[in-house]
């Protein structure tokens, strides 16, 4: 693909996954948060019972749709390759500990952007702590920082996420008494379009995004380190197409207060966001390329994802996570706790051990 | 010519290694990568530091060649 053909074609993918976001609103998922992914998992993790925030419990279709999108986009394009075995269990802490700062800020970077969209300007504080968590993660890269590398894998292994996503619907479209769904009027988790739109624009979002290997990370990320606009103008079209749509349909809504699952803490808005930059430049993507990656096969990538899901587990169980009320004090000591494991994570990857040549 | 092997390097890994490479300002470079998103972001960087780039894909590997007129 060349330059200028690459470039059209990721912008043209954000608008539409802009736009596509803001419908899904528009057909019944929470505000400012037709795709979510933080929120999106943790409210999986709730429906399978590993946490019992009862508001947050729901078989998130977009998520499912997202990694199978992916699966079959990577089949068709041949890009489907089964890889893993670069330091797994890292990988898990880092997309533990990236969850909880989403959930401190509420949402993660695509929703940031969607935040941002719809006129909540907390999320330009989180922006502003997103930035300055990438250009921490990218000193280390600029240091030589590694999780070392992967290796191929068997099919099995690359495909097992995909067909956990298959098992996943299936739950969700037979939806068994022992998996938990927020009742009606209980909280965001009740509040969804219906599943077969919300898979159908988690599949295309998915196969968009494995074509243009779109990442919310990586767009400052490669600006910062090599002057490469491509991965910003996907993230600038999904913001400028959700923009436009919201204005449109009269979703948006310039302020601080009152925002749609959201809180005017500044500071930890930032510091939030600031723990989710870090550690996304350190996974190598963010929570979005993580699903796709895994749908391509990358198990590392999936044992990141597993790792996103405790982290909201752990976040809902402990009280970690925010509400619109704020943040709470054992949230506010699980984003320090997080920025010096991600810390010290990067700190030992770029200065200690035998370095590869 | 300068070999790089970035093999199981995930993104910007094999960027950052063909960018400290190329200070050194050579003509030619080769480098074997894994994944189409390498391979797409090295050729790029490598285009927009004014060489050209050849892909030969083998077995799921790719090997970029890249040179400077």
């Amino acid at each position: 693909m060349n330059l200028k053909k690459e470039r059209v074609t990721i912008l043209i993918a954000g608008l539409c996954i802009g736009a596509m976001s803001v419908a899904l609103v528009l057909l019944g998922n929470p505000a400012n948060m037709g795709f979510c992914i933080a929120c999106f998992i943790r409210d999986i993790a709730g429906a399978l019972g590993l946490h019992q925030a009862a508001n947050v419990q729901y078989l998130r279709p977009e998520i499912l749709g997202l990694v199978l999108g992916s699966f079959i986009m990577s089949l068709g394009a041949k890009e489907f390759a089964p890889r893993g075995g670069s330091s797994p269990l890292l990988r898990f802490l880092l997309g533990f500990f990236v969850m909880i700062g989403c959930l401190m800020f509420l949402g993660c970077p695509f929703r940031m952007i969607l935040r941002l969209a719809g006129g909540d300007g907390n999320a330009l504080l989180g922006l502003v702590g997103f930035t300055a968590g990438i250009l921490v993660g990218v000193f280390f890269l600029n240091k030589g920082y590694s999780l070392k590398r992967t290796y191929r894998q068997g099919v099995l292994e690359g495909a097992a996420m995909s067909a956990i996503q298959l098992a996943l619907l299936a739950l969700l479209i037979a939806a068994p008494s022992f998996i938990y769904f927020t009742q009606a009027g209980g909280g965001p988790g009740a509040n969804h379009a219906p599943i077969a739109v919300s898979l159908i624009i988690g599949l295309v979002v998915g196969a968009l995004a494995q074509r243009t290997r779109l990442c919310m990370v990586g767009g400052i990320r490669d600006l910062v380190l090599f002057r490469e606009w491509k991965l910003l103008l996907g993230f600038g079209a999904i913001l400028v197409s959700a923009f436009v749509v919201n204005l449109v349909s009269g979703q948006f809504a310039p302020g601080f207060a009152g925002q749609p699952v959201a809180h005017t803490d500044g500071l930890w808005n930032a510091l939030g966001m600031m723990l989710v930059g870090y550690g996304c430049v350190l996974l190598g993507g963010c929570p979005l390329r993580q699903l796709v990656l895994s749908g391509e096969g990358n198990a590392d990538s999936a044992i990141a994802v597993i790792g996103l899901a405790a982290g909201a587990a752990f976040a809902h169980n402990f009280g970690l996570a925010s509400s619109a009320n704020g943040p709470t004090q054992a949230g506010k000591a699980a984003v320090l706790i997080g920025l010096a494991v991600v810390t010290l994570i990067a700190w030992t990857n770029t200065f200690t051990g035998k370095k590869e040549k | 010519m300068t070999q790089l092997d970035a093999r199981g390097l995930s993104c910007p890994e094999p960027v950052i290694m063909i960018r400290k490479a190329m200070l050194k300002g050579d003509s030619a470079y080769q480098m074997v990568v894994d994944n189409p998103a390498s391979k797409e972001n090295v050729t790029r960087y490598a285009q927009h530091q004014g060489y050209q780039v050849r892909v030969e894909e083998r077995d799921g590997e790719y090997t970029l060649t890249m040179t400077k007129g």
